[in-house]
């Protein structure tokens, strides 16, 4: 998102909603209103990949006694049972397992956005690792930014890190082949 | 060896307040009023109930209902999690009570205004049963954005088409149209207006998604025996499953090994383990159809067909009254009302009572199913 300052200002806001839990966001405030882009709220699982995200790294739990990957982040490992983990870096290649196309009724943010898309992304080296994400058509364009007609199940794709407002990094992913 | 629950229990009352995009009187009232009207279905006094069930999202608790409508001391109560997945699980947890002598007389029911009161993912804070740090920040917003991404990879892989998701909305339309308390009767639906009906989630459209509905429905559970004294045809339940799958992530559920095989494989293993009929010989079912693309998923789960089979199964007026498995016949979550299936359940009655407005003709056996793609539950049905 090439975030204006007025964009900034509602995800900031939007952040601060997201944060109170008495004060909702909701799908039926009218544009304009100060709902923005959601941002993570990270749990204490999930806290190391958005640290590592925000480093421009893109790494996936894995259990430090039987190796396995895992997703998304848990205290033990489901195929051991080891408490001790660790954050393998991966090669931040993928292909789109699956996509859609969001059409309102939406946030005020996300249907500002139309042909906007959300994919899920299996990792080339662990294709169990299903991530999602946004097709874009850079870094820091907006989330409408590649043509629906582009998105292809099975694409190649290559992560790159976004930072937005609030101090959050998320991942983001090209087309190998623009 | 344990209890069994087969045919051990049964659904003496059925009861429902009309559906509505918008009723006046509050959640509270509404499931007074169909509870109520499901024991007097069944000619049992309320001061005679002691258990209920309900789903955890419910937002009427049994301490005021049991208040309200002047039940007996109750000695059981639970609620089932998972929004829509919980609806079977309901009949099943009173059944299991009734059959193990916890209680004599349960009720479940919902209530919900959902057509005039809000959406429950409107608030962005609430996690709901999802991992929502890994979804919402990238616009997965709502259950038609989630279950739309499995559409899209079940298309994919298996070659179904919006003609196939085209089936379901139709079945169900066309048994809304024969039902006088759906919210879509009178109302036929054309495959033009389907295929130029706006887009919700693509490749979800508008008719692929359920109805946004006000209105409540209960039913009351007792042992067989009891039932046979009651003042309807007794409907047993002859098997009960839930089912939340290893690895599962809720709506989701993409970060298992095949994500296309949900909660209904697991749930179907079970209730297929405890009881003597298999797929082969159900005559009607009321499957959970929040979103089309949830019948061909829980077709090929509950083995009506091969993985991978089941859009090829809507072919053909497969879920139409005279087809193979006549499908959702009060119209279901997409046609009639939008009451987190628990309509299933009560259709499911009618047809074994033979009093459905879509009526399949000698119908003995009835499988009502709750969400798939989230931790599920079902019931076998049998007159």
């Amino acid at each position: 998102m090439s975030a204006t300052e007025p964009a900034r200002a509602a995800m900031t806001a939007s952040v601060r909603e997201s944060l109170s839990a008495s004060v909702p966001g909701t799908t039926d405030t009218a544009p304009g209103d100060d709902a923005g882009l959601l941002l993570p709220v990270p749990d204490e699982d999930g806290a190391p990949f958005w640290d590592h995200a925000a480093r421009g790294e893109l790494r996936v739990q894995s259990c430090s006694d039987c190796d396995e990957l895992r997703f998304p982040p848990r205290p033990c490992c489901p195929h051991c049972q080891s408490f001790a983990s660790h954050w393998r870096r991966m090669s931040g290649r993928g292909r789109i397992w699956s996509y859609v196309l969001p059409h309102p009724p939406l946030l005020p943010a996300y249907a500002a956005l139309p042909g906007y898309n959300a994919i899920v992304v299996e990792l080339a080296e662990a294709p169990r690792i299903r991530l999602v994400g946004n097709l874009v058509a850079a870094p820091d364009a907006p989330l409408n930014s590649v043509d629906p007609a582009r998105l292809r199940i099975g694409a190649p794709v290559k992560v790159v890190f976004t930072a937005l407002p609030g101090g959050v990094t998320v991942p983001r992913w090209l087309l190998e082949r623009p | 060896m344990g209890a069994t629950l087969k045919d051990a229990t049964a659904i003496a009352g059925i009861g429902q307040t009309p559906f509505a995009k918008h009723l006046p009187e509050s959640e509270k009232t509404l499931a007074c009023r169909a509870i109520v009207a499901a024991l007097d279905d069944a000619g049992i006094a309320p001061s005679e109930v002691d258990a209920f069930a309900s789903y955890t999202m419910e937002e009427t608790d049994e301490v005021e209902i049991a208040k309200a409508i002047g039940a007996g001391d109750v000695t059981h109560f639970s609620k089932v999690g998972y929004g829509g997945g919980g609806s079977c699980a309901t009949v099943a947890h009173l059944a299991a009570a009734v059959a193990t002598g916890q209680a004599g007389v349960g009720v479940a029911w919902r209530s919900r205004k959902r057509g005039s009161g809000p959406r429950p993912w409107k608030n962005t804070r609430v996690q709901l049963p999802t991992p929502g740090q890994w979804t919402r920040p990238f616009g997965l917003l709502r259950p038609a954005d989630e279950i739309g991404l499995l559409a899209r990879r079940y298309m994919h892989e298996y070659g179904a088409t919006r003609d196939h998701l085209f089936n379901v909305a139709l079945a169900c339309r066309n048994r809304a149209n024969q039902n006088p308390a759906a919210i879509m009767y009178e109302r036929p639906l054309t495959r033009e207006m389907y295929m130029t009906a706006r887009w919700i989630s693509e490749p979800l459209c508008l008719f692929d998604n359920c109805l946004e509905t006000d209105g409540a429905l209960a039913c009351v559970v007792v042992s067989a025996e009891r039932a046979r004294d009651c003042r309807h045809r007794p409907v047993y339940v002859h098997s009960a499953a839930q089912g939340l799958p290893a690895q599962h992530h809720g709506m989701v559920n993409y970060w298992n090994d095949d994500p296309l095989t949900g909660p209904a494989w697991t749930a179907a293993r079970h209730l297929w383990k405890g009881a003597d009929l298999g797929p082969q010989d159900v005559d009607v079912a009321q499957i959970y159809d929040a979103f089309t693309p949830l019948i061909p998923l829980s077709l090929e789960g509950y083995g009506f067909c091969g993985r991978g089979e089941g859009a090829a199964f809507t072919e053909g007026g497969a879920l139409e009254i005279g087809g193979r498995l006549p499908l959702n016949t009060g119209g279901g979550g997409l046609s009639e009302a939008y009451v987190h299936g628990f309509n299933l359940i009560t259709e499911g009655v009618k047809q074994l009572r033979g009093t459905s407005t879509a009526q399949v003709p000698d119908a003995t056996t009835c499988l009502v199913t709750a969400g798939e793609g989230v931790p599920t539950s079902a019931l076998l049905l049998r007159s």
